[in-house]
Protein backbone atom coordinates (compact mmCIF):
# COMPACT_ATOMS: atom_id res chain seq x y z
CA UNK A 1 0.00 0.00 0.00
CA UNK A 2 1.70 3.10 -1.06
CA UNK A 3 2.05 6.38 1.79
CA UNK A 4 -0.57 8.26 -0.15
CA UNK A 5 -3.06 5.76 0.42
CA UNK A 6 -2.60 5.66 3.92
CA UNK A 7 -2.37 8.74 4.08
CA UNK A 8 -5.85 9.28 2.76
CA UNK A 9 -7.10 6.14 4.77
CA UNK A 10 -6.03 7.36 8.39
CA UNK A 11 -5.01 11.20 8.14
CA UNK A 12 -8.38 12.13 9.62
CA UNK A 13 -8.79 8.92 11.54
CA UNK A 14 -8.76 10.52 14.41
CA UNK A 15 -11.54 12.54 13.91
CA UNK A 16 -13.73 9.11 12.66
CA UNK A 17 -13.40 9.43 9.00
CA UNK A 18 -11.46 6.80 6.64
CA UNK A 19 -10.55 3.47 7.62
CA UNK A 20 -11.56 2.14 10.92
CA UNK A 21 -9.43 -0.30 11.74
CA UNK A 22 -6.30 1.25 12.73
CA UNK A 23 -2.85 -0.83 11.36
CA UNK A 24 -2.08 -3.91 13.04
CA UNK A 25 0.75 -6.56 12.22
CA UNK A 26 3.38 -5.13 10.04
CA UNK A 27 3.08 -1.01 10.86
CA UNK A 28 4.60 1.05 8.29
CA UNK A 29 6.62 3.71 8.79
CA UNK A 30 4.39 5.81 6.92
CA UNK A 31 1.21 4.47 8.82
CA UNK A 32 2.78 5.70 12.07
CA UNK A 33 3.65 9.19 11.16
CA UNK A 34 0.20 9.52 9.27
CA UNK A 35 -1.54 8.37 12.04
CA UNK A 36 0.13 10.19 15.05
CA UNK A 37 0.25 13.77 13.06
CA UNK A 38 -3.77 12.56 12.55
CA UNK A 39 -3.86 12.84 16.70
CA UNK A 40 -1.89 16.02 16.15
CA UNK A 41 -5.40 18.03 15.37
CA UNK A 42 -6.80 17.25 19.27
CA UNK A 43 -3.88 18.92 21.01
CA UNK A 44 -3.89 21.33 18.35
CA UNK A 45 -7.56 21.92 18.95
CA UNK A 46 -7.80 21.56 23.06
CA UNK A 47 -4.50 23.65 23.09
CA UNK A 48 -6.25 26.34 21.02
CA UNK A 49 -9.64 27.40 22.28
CA UNK A 50 -8.35 26.30 25.91
CA UNK A 51 -6.10 29.49 25.24
CA UNK A 52 -8.19 31.66 23.74
CA UNK A 53 -11.39 31.37 26.04
CA UNK A 54 -8.67 31.06 28.95
CA UNK A 55 -7.24 33.87 27.86
CA UNK A 56 -10.31 36.55 28.78
CA UNK A 57 -11.42 34.86 31.45
CA UNK A 58 -7.71 35.18 33.13
CA UNK A 59 -7.60 38.32 32.69
CA UNK A 60 -10.89 38.97 34.82
CA UNK A 61 -9.26 36.80 37.73
CA UNK A 62 -6.53 38.75 37.10
CA UNK A 63 -8.21 41.75 37.87
CA UNK A 64 -10.53 40.40 40.45
CA UNK A 65 -7.39 39.06 42.07
CA UNK A 66 -6.00 42.26 42.52
CA UNK A 67 -9.27 44.41 43.76
CA UNK A 68 -9.49 45.96 47.08
CA UNK A 69 -12.79 44.45 47.68
CA UNK A 70 -13.20 40.86 49.71
CA UNK A 71 -16.21 39.50 47.62
CA UNK A 72 -14.42 39.81 44.43
CA UNK A 73 -10.82 38.75 45.93
CA UNK A 74 -11.37 35.99 47.40
CA UNK A 75 -12.38 33.83 45.11
CA UNK A 76 -10.41 34.89 42.70
CA UNK A 77 -7.84 33.89 45.30
CA UNK A 78 -9.15 30.53 45.63
CA UNK A 79 -9.79 29.68 42.36
CA UNK A 80 -5.97 30.31 41.46
CA UNK A 81 -5.09 28.35 44.45
CA UNK A 82 -6.89 25.08 43.62
CA UNK A 83 -5.94 24.84 40.25
CA UNK A 84 -2.58 25.93 40.23
CA UNK A 85 -2.02 23.72 43.24
CA UNK A 86 -3.52 20.31 42.53
CA UNK A 87 -2.24 18.07 39.82
CA UNK A 88 -3.74 18.49 36.23
CA UNK A 89 -4.05 14.58 36.26
CA UNK A 90 -6.00 14.83 39.27
CA UNK A 91 -8.33 17.69 37.98
CA UNK A 92 -8.85 15.50 34.85
CA UNK A 93 -10.22 12.44 36.65
CA UNK A 94 -12.17 14.47 39.31
CA UNK A 95 -13.70 16.31 36.45
CA UNK A 96 -14.74 13.26 34.44
CA UNK A 97 -16.21 11.39 37.48
CA UNK A 98 -18.20 14.36 37.95
CA UNK A 99 -19.64 15.16 34.72
CA UNK A 100 -20.33 10.91 34.78
CA UNK A 101 -22.83 11.36 37.57
CA UNK A 102 -24.47 14.46 35.97
CA UNK A 103 -28.56 13.29 35.35
CA UNK A 104 -28.99 12.67 31.64
CA UNK A 105 -30.86 15.09 29.94
CA UNK A 106 -30.98 16.77 26.30
CA UNK A 107 -31.71 20.07 25.92
CA UNK A 108 -33.21 21.39 22.19
CA UNK A 109 -31.19 24.33 20.63
CA UNK A 110 -32.59 26.03 17.56
CA UNK A 111 -30.07 27.71 15.73
CA UNK A 112 -32.37 29.03 13.14
CA UNK A 113 -31.03 27.02 10.28
CA UNK A 114 -30.96 23.59 12.05
CA UNK A 115 -31.59 21.87 15.70
CA UNK A 116 -29.48 20.13 17.75
CA UNK A 117 -29.83 18.48 21.17
CA UNK A 118 -27.36 19.56 23.72
CA UNK A 119 -27.18 16.52 25.88
CA UNK A 120 -25.18 16.29 29.62
CA UNK A 121 -23.50 13.31 28.02
CA UNK A 122 -21.15 15.35 26.32
CA UNK A 123 -19.62 16.36 29.50
CA UNK A 124 -18.13 13.55 30.38
CA UNK A 125 -16.73 13.57 26.54
CA UNK A 126 -12.87 14.53 25.96
CA UNK A 127 -14.34 17.32 23.34
CA UNK A 128 -16.09 19.32 25.84
CA UNK A 129 -15.29 17.85 29.12
CA UNK A 130 -11.36 17.50 29.21
CA UNK A 131 -11.95 21.45 26.81
CA UNK A 132 -13.43 22.93 29.97
CA UNK A 133 -10.87 21.10 32.12
CA UNK A 134 -7.97 22.78 30.28
CA UNK A 135 -9.94 26.36 29.65
CA UNK A 136 -10.33 26.52 34.19
CA UNK A 137 -6.47 25.24 34.51
CA UNK A 138 -5.13 27.16 31.92
CA UNK A 139 -7.68 30.22 33.13
CA UNK A 140 -5.71 29.89 36.74
CA UNK A 141 -2.16 29.60 35.91
CA UNK A 142 -2.38 32.69 33.08
CA UNK A 143 -4.38 34.71 35.71
CA UNK A 144 -1.53 34.56 38.43
CA UNK A 145 0.89 35.65 35.51
CA UNK A 146 -1.33 38.37 34.79
CA UNK A 147 -1.51 39.30 38.21
CA UNK A 148 2.37 39.59 38.89
CA UNK A 149 2.27 42.07 35.68
CA UNK A 150 -0.64 43.62 36.81
CA UNK A 151 1.88 44.33 40.27
CA UNK A 152 4.68 45.59 38.55
CA UNK A 153 3.03 48.32 36.80
CA UNK A 154 5.83 51.11 36.32
CA UNK A 155 3.92 53.79 39.34
CA UNK A 156 5.10 56.39 36.37
CA UNK A 157 2.48 54.89 33.78
CA UNK A 158 -0.33 55.55 36.01
CA UNK A 159 0.75 58.67 37.45
CA UNK A 160 0.92 59.72 33.92
CA UNK A 161 -2.64 58.18 33.33
CA UNK A 162 -3.79 60.51 36.24
CA UNK A 163 -2.35 63.28 34.72
CA UNK A 164 -4.18 63.05 31.82
CA UNK A 165 -7.24 63.12 34.18
CA UNK A 166 -7.85 59.09 32.89
CA UNK A 167 -10.19 57.04 35.26
CA UNK A 168 -11.47 54.04 35.89
CA UNK A 169 -12.54 51.83 32.47
CA UNK A 170 -10.64 54.07 29.92
CA UNK A 171 -7.08 54.37 32.35
CA UNK A 172 -7.73 50.38 32.70
CA UNK A 173 -8.00 50.05 28.85
CA UNK A 174 -5.73 52.53 27.54
CA UNK A 175 -2.59 52.48 30.24
CA UNK A 176 -2.72 49.18 32.19
CA UNK A 177 -3.55 46.52 30.42
CA UNK A 178 -1.26 47.30 27.62
CA UNK A 179 1.38 47.67 29.57
CA UNK A 180 0.60 44.38 31.90
CA UNK A 181 0.19 42.54 28.38
CA UNK A 182 3.76 43.97 27.28
CA UNK A 183 5.10 42.94 31.02
CA UNK A 184 3.16 39.47 31.14
CA UNK A 185 3.89 38.58 27.06
CA UNK A 186 6.94 36.25 27.59
CA UNK A 187 5.93 33.87 30.61
CA UNK A 188 2.40 34.02 28.64
CA UNK A 189 4.28 32.13 25.85
CA UNK A 190 5.74 30.02 28.39
CA UNK A 191 2.25 29.15 29.55
CA UNK A 192 0.76 28.64 26.56
CA UNK A 193 3.60 26.03 25.07
CA UNK A 194 2.97 24.29 28.39
CA UNK A 195 -0.69 24.10 27.91
CA UNK A 196 -0.02 22.55 24.32
CA UNK A 197 1.81 19.58 25.84
CA UNK A 198 -0.14 19.17 28.82
CA UNK A 199 -3.25 18.13 25.92
CA UNK A 200 -1.79 15.19 25.82
CA UNK A 201 -2.43 14.19 28.80
CA UNK A 202 -6.32 13.94 28.09
CA UNK A 203 -6.72 10.38 27.17
CA UNK A 204 -4.47 9.18 29.94
CA UNK A 205 -6.91 10.63 32.41
CA UNK A 206 -10.18 8.80 32.34
CA UNK A 207 -11.61 10.42 29.43
CA UNK A 208 -12.31 7.71 27.21
CA UNK A 209 -11.01 7.26 23.24
CA UNK A 210 -14.33 6.73 21.67
CA UNK A 211 -13.70 4.34 18.27
CA UNK A 212 -9.89 4.52 19.15
CA UNK A 213 -10.22 8.20 18.48
CA UNK A 214 -7.28 9.46 20.10
CA UNK A 215 -4.60 12.31 20.62
CA UNK A 216 -1.17 12.17 19.40
CA UNK A 217 0.34 10.13 22.57
CA UNK A 218 -2.40 7.96 22.50
CA UNK A 219 -1.58 6.68 19.06
CA UNK A 220 1.93 6.66 19.94
CA UNK A 221 1.18 4.48 22.52
CA UNK A 222 -0.77 2.48 20.53
CA UNK A 223 2.26 1.83 18.17
CA UNK A 224 4.81 1.37 21.11
CA UNK A 225 2.39 -1.47 22.85
CA UNK A 226 1.85 -3.20 19.49
CA UNK A 227 5.48 -2.78 18.02
CA UNK A 228 6.97 -3.44 21.91
CA UNK A 229 9.34 -0.86 20.09
CA UNK A 230 9.34 2.61 21.76
CA UNK A 231 12.19 4.21 20.05
CA UNK A 232 10.20 5.17 16.60
CA UNK A 233 6.53 6.12 17.80
CA UNK A 234 7.71 8.68 20.82
CA UNK A 235 10.46 10.05 18.47
CA UNK A 236 8.09 11.00 16.21
CA UNK A 237 5.57 12.90 18.88
CA UNK A 238 8.52 14.65 20.10
CA UNK A 239 9.14 15.76 16.44
CA UNK A 240 5.76 16.94 15.97
CA UNK A 241 5.47 18.69 19.29
CA UNK A 242 8.78 20.41 18.54
CA UNK A 243 7.07 21.92 15.57
CA UNK A 244 4.15 22.69 17.38
CA UNK A 245 6.21 24.47 19.99
CA UNK A 246 8.28 26.49 17.19
CA UNK A 247 5.10 27.47 15.58
CA UNK A 248 3.77 29.25 18.61
CA UNK A 249 7.07 30.86 19.60
CA UNK A 250 6.75 32.32 15.91
CA UNK A 251 3.07 33.58 16.58
CA UNK A 252 3.56 35.16 19.97
CA UNK A 253 7.16 36.44 18.76
CA UNK A 254 4.62 38.43 16.19
CA UNK A 255 2.40 39.57 18.81
CA UNK A 256 5.05 40.41 21.00
CA UNK A 257 6.94 42.65 18.19
CA UNK A 258 3.67 43.92 17.87
CA UNK A 259 3.07 45.00 21.39
CA UNK A 260 6.31 46.44 22.20
CA UNK A 261 6.13 48.75 18.56
CA UNK A 262 6.94 51.82 19.96
CA UNK A 263 10.02 50.94 21.73
CA UNK A 264 12.71 51.34 19.50
CA UNK A 265 14.14 48.04 18.12
CA UNK A 266 17.17 47.17 20.37
CA UNK A 267 15.24 47.62 23.58
CA UNK A 268 12.35 45.33 22.51
CA UNK A 269 12.51 42.58 24.98
CA UNK A 270 13.03 39.88 23.21
CA UNK A 271 10.85 36.55 23.99
CA UNK A 272 13.03 33.51 25.79
CA UNK A 273 11.42 30.42 26.02
CA UNK A 274 12.16 28.98 29.26
CA UNK A 275 11.16 25.88 29.78
CA UNK A 276 10.33 24.99 33.50
CA UNK A 277 6.55 24.43 34.29
CA UNK A 278 4.38 21.12 34.08
CA UNK A 279 1.44 20.64 35.68
CA UNK B 1 -9.37 -3.40 62.98
CA UNK B 2 -12.13 -2.67 65.43
CA UNK B 3 -13.89 -5.54 67.20
CA UNK B 4 -17.61 -4.65 65.96
CA UNK B 5 -16.37 -5.06 62.44
CA UNK B 6 -17.79 -8.60 62.59
CA UNK B 7 -20.62 -7.82 60.15
CA UNK B 8 -20.77 -4.23 58.60
CA UNK B 9 -24.17 -4.68 57.32
CA UNK B 10 -25.67 -4.30 61.06
CA UNK B 11 -23.82 -1.15 61.80
CA UNK B 12 -25.15 2.45 61.97
CA UNK B 13 -23.27 4.80 59.95
CA UNK B 14 -20.70 6.51 61.85
CA UNK B 15 -19.50 2.89 63.05
CA UNK B 16 -19.82 1.65 59.59
CA UNK B 17 -17.40 4.16 58.23
CA UNK B 18 -14.97 3.31 60.72
CA UNK B 19 -14.86 -0.16 59.95
CA UNK B 20 -14.74 0.64 56.33
CA UNK B 21 -12.09 3.70 56.32
CA UNK B 22 -9.98 0.92 58.34
CA UNK B 23 -10.59 -2.51 56.74
CA UNK B 24 -7.38 -4.16 54.48
CA UNK B 25 -7.36 -2.35 51.36
CA UNK B 26 -7.48 0.98 53.12
CA UNK B 27 -4.67 0.43 54.58
CA UNK B 28 -2.78 -0.51 51.35
CA UNK B 29 -4.49 2.29 49.93
CA UNK B 30 -2.96 4.80 52.94
CA UNK B 31 0.70 2.63 52.16
CA UNK B 32 0.83 4.22 48.37
CA UNK B 33 0.70 7.71 49.50
CA UNK B 34 3.60 6.98 51.61
CA UNK B 35 5.32 5.31 48.20
CA UNK B 36 4.48 9.01 46.76
CA UNK B 37 6.14 10.58 49.39
CA UNK B 38 9.32 7.77 49.14
CA UNK B 39 8.89 8.58 45.44
CA UNK B 40 9.37 12.23 45.77
CA UNK B 41 12.49 11.72 48.68
CA UNK B 42 14.46 9.67 46.47
CA UNK B 43 13.76 11.79 43.13
CA UNK B 44 14.30 14.92 44.47
CA UNK B 45 18.02 14.80 45.55
CA UNK B 46 18.77 12.31 42.35
CA UNK B 47 17.12 14.58 40.08
CA UNK B 48 19.52 17.88 41.63
CA UNK B 49 22.58 15.55 41.30
CA UNK B 50 21.87 14.97 37.52
CA UNK B 51 20.72 18.46 37.13
CA UNK B 52 24.11 19.41 39.10
CA UNK B 53 25.91 16.96 36.53
CA UNK B 54 24.14 18.51 33.13
CA UNK B 55 24.61 21.89 34.52
CA UNK B 56 28.65 21.22 34.82
CA UNK B 57 29.01 19.41 31.67
CA UNK B 58 27.21 22.17 30.10
CA UNK B 59 30.10 24.55 31.79
CA UNK B 60 32.62 22.56 30.64
CA UNK B 61 35.46 23.86 28.32
CA UNK B 62 35.43 20.13 26.93
CA UNK B 63 33.56 20.76 23.71
CA UNK B 64 32.24 16.84 23.71
CA UNK B 65 31.22 17.50 27.47
CA UNK B 66 29.45 20.57 26.65
CA UNK B 67 27.62 19.21 23.66
CA UNK B 68 26.70 16.56 25.76
CA UNK B 69 25.28 18.44 28.72
CA UNK B 70 23.47 20.83 26.03
CA UNK B 71 21.84 17.97 24.63
CA UNK B 72 20.39 16.64 27.89
CA UNK B 73 19.10 20.40 29.15
CA UNK B 74 17.53 20.97 25.84
CA UNK B 75 15.55 16.82 25.59
CA UNK B 76 12.57 18.35 27.25
CA UNK B 77 12.48 21.34 25.61
CA UNK B 78 9.17 21.33 23.21
CA UNK B 79 8.21 18.01 24.16
CA UNK B 80 5.69 16.60 26.75
CA UNK B 81 7.27 15.08 29.94
CA UNK B 82 4.56 12.54 29.95
CA UNK B 83 5.98 11.62 26.23
CA UNK B 84 9.11 10.84 28.11
CA UNK B 85 8.09 8.54 30.67
CA UNK B 86 6.07 6.37 28.47
CA UNK B 87 9.45 6.49 26.31
CA UNK B 88 11.90 5.68 29.58
CA UNK B 89 10.16 3.10 30.95
CA UNK B 90 9.88 0.94 27.93
CA UNK B 91 13.12 1.78 27.05
CA UNK B 92 15.09 1.46 30.11
CA UNK B 93 13.70 -2.21 30.64
CA UNK B 94 14.57 -2.91 27.08
CA UNK B 95 17.82 -1.39 27.74
CA UNK B 96 18.42 -3.47 31.14
CA UNK B 97 17.43 -6.97 29.34
CA UNK B 98 19.51 -6.34 26.44
CA UNK B 99 22.57 -5.70 28.74
CA UNK B 100 21.79 -8.39 30.61
CA UNK B 101 20.56 -10.77 27.46
CA UNK B 102 24.65 -10.12 26.18
CA UNK B 103 26.42 -10.37 29.39
CA UNK B 104 24.00 -13.95 30.20
CA UNK B 105 23.69 -15.77 26.96
CA UNK B 106 26.64 -14.75 24.63
CA UNK B 107 26.17 -17.51 22.53
CA UNK B 108 22.30 -16.69 21.22
CA UNK B 109 21.59 -16.83 17.77
CA UNK B 110 18.18 -15.23 17.18
CA UNK B 111 17.80 -11.68 16.46
CA UNK B 112 16.56 -9.99 19.76
CA UNK B 113 13.70 -8.12 17.62
CA UNK B 114 11.61 -10.65 15.88
CA UNK B 115 8.76 -8.45 13.93
CA UNK B 116 7.15 -6.92 17.07
CA UNK B 117 8.25 -9.20 19.70
CA UNK B 118 11.52 -8.63 21.74
CA UNK B 119 12.70 -11.76 23.03
CA UNK B 120 15.42 -12.04 25.45
CA UNK B 121 16.52 -15.34 26.85
CA UNK B 122 14.88 -16.40 30.35
CA UNK B 123 18.44 -15.82 32.26
CA UNK B 124 18.23 -12.38 31.02
CA UNK B 125 14.54 -11.64 31.91
CA UNK B 126 14.48 -8.78 34.42
CA UNK B 127 13.31 -9.52 37.00
CA UNK B 128 13.35 -13.06 37.22
CA UNK B 129 9.96 -14.66 36.23
CA UNK B 130 9.91 -16.28 39.34
CA UNK B 131 10.70 -13.75 41.36
CA UNK B 132 8.26 -12.74 44.12
CA UNK B 133 5.83 -9.82 43.46
CA UNK B 134 7.33 -7.66 45.59
CA UNK B 135 10.60 -7.59 43.51
CA UNK B 136 8.62 -6.80 40.60
CA UNK B 137 6.70 -4.14 42.53
CA UNK B 138 10.33 -2.75 43.62
CA UNK B 139 11.57 -2.81 40.21
CA UNK B 140 8.84 -1.40 38.45
CA UNK B 141 8.99 1.46 41.24
CA UNK B 142 12.65 1.69 40.62
CA UNK B 143 12.29 2.79 37.09
CA UNK B 144 9.39 5.09 37.71
CA UNK B 145 12.16 7.06 40.44
CA UNK B 146 15.04 6.82 37.52
CA UNK B 147 12.91 8.17 34.81
CA UNK B 148 11.30 11.14 36.88
CA UNK B 149 15.03 11.75 38.44
CA UNK B 150 16.00 11.78 34.54
CA UNK B 151 13.82 14.26 33.11
CA UNK B 152 13.33 16.45 36.46
CA UNK B 153 17.58 16.36 36.17
CA UNK B 154 17.23 18.07 33.18
CA UNK B 155 15.07 20.97 34.44
CA UNK B 156 17.14 21.25 37.32
CA UNK B 157 19.90 21.63 34.88
CA UNK B 158 18.60 24.20 33.15
CA UNK B 159 17.70 26.14 36.21
CA UNK B 160 21.42 25.22 37.95
CA UNK B 161 23.18 26.64 34.43
CA UNK B 162 21.10 29.62 35.10
CA UNK B 163 22.34 30.22 38.20
CA UNK B 164 25.97 29.65 38.18
CA UNK B 165 26.15 32.61 35.13
CA UNK B 166 23.67 34.64 37.79
CA UNK B 167 26.63 34.57 40.34
CA UNK B 168 28.14 38.06 40.11
CA UNK B 169 31.48 38.11 37.63
CA UNK B 170 33.33 40.12 40.65
CA UNK B 171 33.10 37.84 42.81
CA UNK B 172 34.74 35.18 40.55
CA UNK B 173 37.31 37.35 39.80
CA UNK B 174 37.87 38.47 43.38
CA UNK B 175 39.08 34.61 43.87
CA UNK B 176 40.47 34.44 40.52
CA UNK B 177 42.86 37.41 42.43
CA UNK B 178 43.46 35.64 45.37
CA UNK B 179 45.35 32.76 43.25
CA UNK B 180 42.81 30.14 43.50
CA UNK B 181 42.52 27.55 40.66
CA UNK B 182 39.67 26.95 38.30
CA UNK B 183 38.27 24.62 40.56
CA UNK B 184 38.92 26.25 43.70
CA UNK B 185 37.14 29.23 42.59
CA UNK B 186 34.21 26.91 41.57
CA UNK B 187 33.38 24.68 44.23
CA UNK B 188 34.88 27.41 47.08
CA UNK B 189 33.06 30.92 45.51
CA UNK B 190 31.02 30.07 42.75
CA UNK B 191 28.81 27.11 44.34
CA UNK B 192 27.92 28.26 48.18
CA UNK B 193 26.24 31.77 46.25
CA UNK B 194 24.49 30.17 43.86
CA UNK B 195 21.60 28.91 45.54
CA UNK B 196 20.22 31.95 46.34
CA UNK B 197 19.73 32.64 42.53
CA UNK B 198 18.72 28.87 41.54
CA UNK B 199 16.04 29.03 44.43
CA UNK B 200 13.29 30.51 42.55
CA UNK B 201 13.28 28.00 40.32
CA UNK B 202 14.27 24.79 42.09
CA UNK B 203 10.98 25.60 44.27
CA UNK B 204 8.99 25.89 41.09
CA UNK B 205 10.44 22.69 40.40
CA UNK B 206 9.65 21.10 43.33
CA UNK B 207 5.70 21.92 42.76
CA UNK B 208 5.74 20.57 39.66
CA UNK B 209 7.30 17.06 41.07
CA UNK B 210 5.17 17.01 43.16
CA UNK B 211 2.30 17.69 40.75
CA UNK B 212 3.89 14.98 38.52
CA UNK B 213 3.40 12.49 40.74
CA UNK B 214 0.06 11.31 39.77
CA UNK B 215 1.86 10.10 36.66
CA UNK B 216 3.31 7.23 38.35
CA UNK B 217 -0.05 5.62 37.77
CA UNK B 218 0.87 5.73 34.05
CA UNK B 219 4.02 3.83 34.69
CA UNK B 220 2.37 0.92 36.64
CA UNK B 221 3.01 1.75 40.14
CA UNK B 222 0.28 1.32 42.46
CA UNK B 223 0.02 4.83 43.46
CA UNK B 224 -2.94 6.57 45.05
CA UNK B 225 -4.48 7.31 41.61
CA UNK B 226 -4.64 3.34 41.44
CA UNK B 227 -6.42 2.72 44.60
CA UNK B 228 -8.94 5.70 44.15
CA UNK B 229 -10.05 4.30 41.11
CA UNK B 230 -10.21 0.70 42.56
CA UNK B 231 -11.43 1.41 45.78
CA UNK B 232 -14.23 4.20 44.78
CA UNK B 233 -15.66 2.10 42.23
CA UNK B 234 -19.02 0.60 42.87
CA UNK B 235 -19.79 -2.79 44.84
CA UNK B 236 -22.48 -4.49 44.88
CA UNK B 237 -23.95 -6.07 47.98
CA UNK B 238 -21.82 -9.29 47.58
CA UNK B 239 -18.69 -7.33 48.83
CA UNK B 240 -18.46 -6.93 52.65
CA UNK B 241 -18.84 -3.22 52.75
CA UNK B 242 -21.62 -2.14 49.31
CA UNK B 243 -21.54 1.21 48.33
CA UNK B 244 -22.36 3.22 45.13
CA UNK B 245 -19.66 4.64 43.09
CA UNK B 246 -17.56 6.66 45.17
CA UNK B 247 -14.61 7.47 43.00
CA UNK B 248 -15.59 11.54 43.19
CA UNK B 249 -15.08 11.58 46.83
CA UNK B 250 -11.85 9.47 46.43
CA UNK B 251 -10.44 12.63 43.83
CA UNK B 252 -11.49 14.76 46.04
CA UNK B 253 -9.66 13.15 48.73
CA UNK B 254 -6.56 13.36 46.68
CA UNK B 255 -7.27 17.05 45.35
CA UNK B 256 -7.25 17.99 48.96
CA UNK B 257 -3.92 15.95 49.63
CA UNK B 258 -2.04 18.04 47.01
CA UNK B 259 -3.28 21.39 47.84
CA UNK B 260 -1.95 20.52 51.26
CA UNK B 261 1.05 19.86 50.06
CA UNK B 262 1.46 22.41 48.22
CA UNK B 263 0.61 24.89 50.31
CA UNK B 264 2.60 23.41 53.26
CA UNK B 265 5.73 23.38 50.39
CA UNK B 266 5.38 27.11 49.91
CA UNK B 267 5.11 28.12 53.32
CA UNK B 268 8.78 25.73 53.78
CA UNK B 269 10.17 27.32 50.43
CA UNK B 270 9.62 30.45 51.95
CA UNK B 271 11.24 30.26 55.48
CA UNK B 272 14.33 28.76 53.14
CA UNK B 273 14.32 31.81 51.22
CA UNK B 274 14.94 33.99 53.87
CA UNK B 275 17.72 31.85 55.15
CA UNK B 276 19.60 31.53 52.28
CA UNK B 277 19.00 35.41 51.86
CA UNK B 278 21.48 35.80 54.74
CA UNK B 279 24.45 38.08 53.51
CA UNK B 280 24.16 37.18 50.19
CA UNK B 281 25.16 40.51 47.39
CA UNK B 282 20.64 40.69 46.64
CA UNK B 283 17.88 43.22 47.31
CA UNK B 284 16.81 40.29 50.08
CA UNK B 285 20.06 40.24 51.57
CA UNK B 286 20.62 43.97 51.65
CA UNK B 287 17.35 44.23 53.15
CA UNK B 288 17.88 41.53 56.03
CA UNK B 289 21.15 43.51 57.26
CA UNK B 290 19.83 47.00 57.08
CA UNK B 291 16.86 45.31 59.55
CA UNK B 292 19.33 43.81 61.50
CA UNK B 293 21.53 46.99 62.01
Amino acid sequence: MSCLQTIQDYGLRSLGYGERLLPRGDITLCEQFTLIGSGMIWNVYFGALALMSGFFFAVALAVAKNSRPWITRKPAEWFIFIFRGSPLFIQFFLAYETFVLLPRVGIDINLGFAEITAETRWFARAWLGALIVLFLNTSAYAAEIFYGALRSVPKGDLEAADAYGLTGWTRFRRVVFPTTMRLAWPSYTNEAIFLFHATTLVYFSGFPAFQQKGDALYYAQYFADRTFNPFIPYPIVAGYFVILTLCIIMLFGMINARLNRHLPSETRSRLRYRPNLIR
Amino acid sequence: MFEFCEDPSTLETARWFACYLTNGVHFRFYQSFLTVLLLLAITAPVALAFGFAGAMASRSHVAPLRWIGKTYTAMVRGVPDIAFFLFFVIALDQALEWLAHQAACPDWTDPIRQGANFIVCDAAKIPQSNAPQWVHEAYNFGIAVFTFAIVFGAFAANVLFGAMRAVPRGQLETGEAYGMTHRQTFWRILVPQMWIYALPGLSNLWMILIKATPLLFLLGVEDIVYWARELGGSRTSQYQYPHPDWRLWYFLGLLVFYLGMTRISEILLGRLTRRLSRGQATMAGEDQRKAFA
